[in-house]
Parts: structure tokens; sequence; C-alpha cells
């Protein structure tokens, strides 16, 4: 039970650290909206059939807000190495894995607060949200966001500096995000980019939310539900394993 | 009862040995003071008992848990203050207080009463609620004094407390971890640099050179090893002085730069009167006289022995020196 409470604690700092830095939040929020809002408007003349761009697109903007707020969570741990926080952490009668665990927990948490900004503004730009594939979104963000979070963190536990936590982000996040089907459908994509997002685990997210949210999907929704539980599983044992190796 | 002993505990890191089979035990309720040069070994030494490093042999029992097997139990007895700060400054003095309770488990029902209690007890009471980024040097050890003892800990581990802090802070610091050491009825282990430190708060001390402790007691039976008080006089004619005074038993040691004339004596009271006298008779002038008794710094240098070497020569040998120069 105190174990319980103790990542409670991890978790509680990362909340309140976070809701204090509210340029951050507005920050993280403009790159998705900049997609969304020009990227679609841009497109507006595109169908693809009964949809128009905007509302493809919409779906993949929700998981790429996901994406860079989670991975990027792992920041917090070489800020607290760098300001000698984490050595109050890990002298506390706590273990490694809890530990991890509230890590994990506190960027999930801000990840979806993220993903349900932007899912709430489906109702603004016109796409029709119901209650029920609102829960199951939110139900699909959890899952994706615990195992991106745990990327971040599995980096972090291996990574010294900011400056170089900063680049292999960046080099991450970007290719996962592109190669995700995010932004086009993949039935047209030639064979070799096909191959490469149905490689890439943020494909399957990407699709099990399209098909929540406007009912159209390449992969079928029990596969790629299938795949996201089975790679955040993995994910979180691995960034587990990395935390109580940690020094 | 001892509430820390330790076993021929060492740490080596890739050959070098950073504390060297170290066998010491604290007693419950003193403050016990390490005090070393940097790199001696001190930190290594706290953060072996800390369960923050695995020592390559020996081990150590803090509150009677194995520092090794019991990592947990040990923890939960110990509150530390590291060296370098390890605050999260974006939060505010009392929301890292009360992290820290979460952490240690302490009781919702008793938490806030008891961070009250501690901030009281470090003069932060009122600031408590400000972020930790605006605090100063000092009100930021304080904030961690406090934190170290939210959960009642049985030992205390201070690394080098006042470090980097001006002199009126650090009697600051002092006050209130002599205060804390009366109320909390706690074990205190300090390490520093500082002899006045080591001098003014701990009980016992023990002095820790190259990994290893060469001479432990308290500060006043230290000093007293020394057997005397240093003299120090600056004379007309220094030559002339030193071949006159080494013929006076009760100098042990002295110690000359130029006229000036340092010596440790028994007894300077008395003696000072006589040299005075041959040095009247001798017709040499003496421009200024001081006693005091020995320092623990003395006491350092006795016993680690690089400055001594340095500094305080045997009164011939230096005498040969100085023939040859002639």
């Amino acid at each position: 039970m105190s174990e319980i409470e103790r990542i409670y604690t991890i978790w509680l700092r990362e909340i309140i650290r976070f809701w204090r830095d509210k340029s951050r939040i507005v920050s993280s929020l403009v790159q998705p909206l900049l997609f969304l809002i020009v990227l679609g408007g841009g497109f507006s003349f595109v169908r693809l059939g009964n949809i128009n761009y905007q509302t493809f697109l919409f779906p993949g903007i929700v998981a790429m807000s996901l994406v860079g707020i989670s991975i990027a969570s792992g920041v917090s741990v070489i800020w607290d190495r760098e300001f000698g926080f984490l050595k109050e952490i890990l002298v506390a009668p706590i273990s490694r894995t809890s530990i991890f665990t509230g890590k994990a927990l506190g960027g999930c948490t801000t990840a979806l607060i993220q993903g349900i900004i932007i899912l709430s503004l489906s109702f603004i730009i016109g796409i029709p949200v119901t209650l029920n594939s609102f829960l199951v979104s939110i139900f699909l963000m959890i899952i994706i966001s615990l195992g991106l979070v745990s990327i971040g963190l599995i980096i972090a536990s291996l990574i010294e500096t900011f400056e170089s936590f900063g680049m292999i982000m960046n080099f991450i996040i970007f290719p996962l995000i592109f190669l995700s089907g995010a932004f086009f459908p993949l039935q047209g994509a030639p064979e070799w980019l096909k191959i490469i997002s149905f490689a890439n685990p943020l494909t399957y997210g990407v699709e099990a939310i399209r098909y929540t949210i406007i009912g159209f999907s390449s992969i079928p929704f029990s596969l790629s539900l299938t795949v996201i539980i089975v790679f955040s599983f993995v994910m979180i044992l691995l960034g587990g394993v990395a935390f109580s190796r940690q020094k | 009862m001892n509430i820390v002993e330790t076993f021929n505990l060492t740490k080596k890191f890739n050959g070098l040995i950073a504390v060297n089979n170290v066998s010491l035990k604290i007693k419950e309720g003193e403050i016990f003071g390490l005090l070393g040069p940097n790199g001696a070994g001190k930190t290594t030494f706290i953060s072996m008992l800390c369960t923050l490093l695995k020592p390559t042999s020996g081990t150590a029992k803090v509150n009677g848990f194995d520092i090794v097997k019991q990592q947990n139990e040990v923890r939960k007895s110990i509150g530390i203050v590291f060296q370098e700060p390890s605050l999260d400054n974006r939060l505010t003095g009392r929301e890292n207080l009360e992290m820290h309770a979460g952490l240690y488990g302490v009781p919702k029902s008793e938490r806030k009463r008891r961070i009250d209690e501690v901030l009281k007890l470090v003069g932060l009471y009122e600031r408590a609620n400000e972020l930790v980024r605006n605090y100063s040097g000092g009100m930021k050890r304080r904030l961690e004094i406090a934190r170290g003892l939210i959960h009642y800990p049985k030992v205390l581990f201070l690394d080098e407390p006042t470090l980097g802090l001006d002199p009126q802070t650090r009697e600051y610091i002092w006050e209130y971890i002599k205060k804390l050491a009366e109320r909390e009825r706690i074990t205190i282990l300090l390490t520093t640099h500082y002899m006045e430190e080591a001098d003014a708060l701990c009980d016992r001390v023990a002095i820790m050179d190259y990994g290893e402790i060469k001479v432990l007691d308290t500060p006043e039976n230290l000093k007293n090893r020394l057997e005397g008080d240093v003299l120090t006089l600056e004379v007309s004619d220094g030559e002339k002085f030193l071949e006159r005074i080494k013929k006076i038993d009760s100098i042990k040691k002295i110690h000359a730069i130029e006229n000036k004339i340092s010596m440790t004596v028994k007894n300077a009271e008395k003696l000072a009167p006589k040299i005075l006298e041959l040095a009247r008779k001798n017709k040499i002038l003496i421009n200024s006289i001081s006693i005091r008794k020995p320092s623990l710094g003395d006491v350092f240098l006795h016993y680690t022995g690089r400055e001594i070497r340095e500094e305080i020569g045997e009164p011939k040998e230096m005498l040969k020196r100085r023939a040859r120069v002639l």
C-alpha cells in the first residue's frame, strides 16, 4: 500500500511541474494545430471517398500530439539527474520499478491531457465525435502513450545530457510520425513505404484511433489494438529493466 | 549503543582506493565528524552508508541493518543532506517536504504537523510557500536539513553542510544543527573540511586522509594529544635566536620563517617570560609575541603529515638547510 503512495508521490510531482509550466503546455499544442489547420486547410480539395482530408488527418494529429509529449517526458529524468533531485529519489525507500512506474504514469497523464485538448477540438472543426468514440479514444491514447513514455524513459536512462536527449528525440519522433500513415492513407502508398509503415508500431496506434473516430482504417481494428497493447507492454518491461539497472 | 558500525569498509574505483579498510563505531546521539581534505574519501564513505554505493569489501550496519542486505530498512533509518543541492527548484519549499514525506511513507494524518515542525526548526515556516528557485543558498541548505528530518530518521548524514556558504550563514547552520541534535535526539554524522566546523559541532572527530582514518577522538582530546601550545615570536635576529632557544627542552617543535618563529611548547604561559629574558640577555629584540591553544588545524597537520613536513621541520634539519644556503 505504501508503495502505491510512493508511486503516487512521483506521479504528483510530474503533474505539478507540468501544470506550473504553462508555456510548455501552450507550445506543445502549437505544432499539432499548425499541421491540422495549415496542412488540413491547404489540402482541403483532396477527398478520400466521402471523407475530406482534414477529417482524415485529425486522428493522425491526435496521435502526433501524443508522440511528442510522451517521448519528451523522459527529459524529466535528465533534469532530475542534472539538478541533483534524482539522488533524493534514489536514496528513498522506494524500488526502481516504482520510480519508473510513477514517472511513466506522470508522463502518460500529461500526454493524455494534451491528447484530450486536441480531441476536444474535433467539435470546433466539425468532426462528429460521439461520447463512445471519445472514451474509446482516451483508452487507446493511454495505451499508446504508456509505450511512448517508456521509450522516452529508456532513452533518458541511457543518455547523460539534455543536448543528446533532444537530438535523439528528434531523430526518433519525426520518422515515427511521418511513417505512421498519419498524413496519408497507406492503401495508396508505394510498396516500400507500406513495408516500413507496417513495421512502425505507431501506425497501428494511428489506425486504431482513426477507426474509432471516423470509422475509416487500412488495418483491422482488432489487429491494431493487439499490436499497440503488445508494443506498450514490451516497452514498459524494457523501461522497468533499464531503470532497475541505473546506478 | 552503537548506531553506526563499519567493518573493514572498503571502496575501490578502477584500482584507486577511495575508502580503505575503515572500521569505526558511532554512538547513538552523538554528533560525529569526519574531517579531511577534498578527495579524502568522506563522500564515498557516506554514500556507502546510505546505500547509494556498494562497498568493494567489508560492510557496515546502520541502526542495526546491513547496508548491503537490508537496503530498504537502512534507507528508512537515515536522513541525508548531500554535498550538492538536491531540491526541486520548481516546487515550493513545502511541496519539496511533502514529496519527501510521501516517498518515506509518513502517515497522512501526521504529515502537516511534522512538516510545520521541521520548517519552524530551521526557520523557514514563513517562506515555505515560495518556489525554491527564489531561495538563497543558506535557505536551500536549511530546507534540505529540514527535509532530511521529516521521517524521524535515527541517523542524519550531512555531507559538507556548509560548503559554499558565507561565514555568517555557516554559523546559522551550525546553530540549527546543534538545536536539532538536542530537540530531535538523533545521531548526526557530518563530513567537513572546515576545522572550525568540526571543532564547533562535533562530540567526536575522525580525521580522514587518503581513505583512511588517521585518528579518532573528541576535539578536546585531539588537541591535548599535541601536548602543547603554539607560541609565536617575531624577533630582530632569527638566526641567533634559534641558536639560543634550541637548548630549551620543553620546546617540542620549531618552525621558522625568516624572523618569525613558531614553536610547540608545554605551558607557554610559564615559558614565555624565560624566553623573553633569554632574548634580552642576548640583545635580541622581540617585536611581537602570541600564545594560542592548538586548533584542530594543528592536529590535522600533525596527523596527515603532509603540510607538517613542508612547514614545521625539525629544528636541526632546518638549521642545516639554512647553513647550506649561507
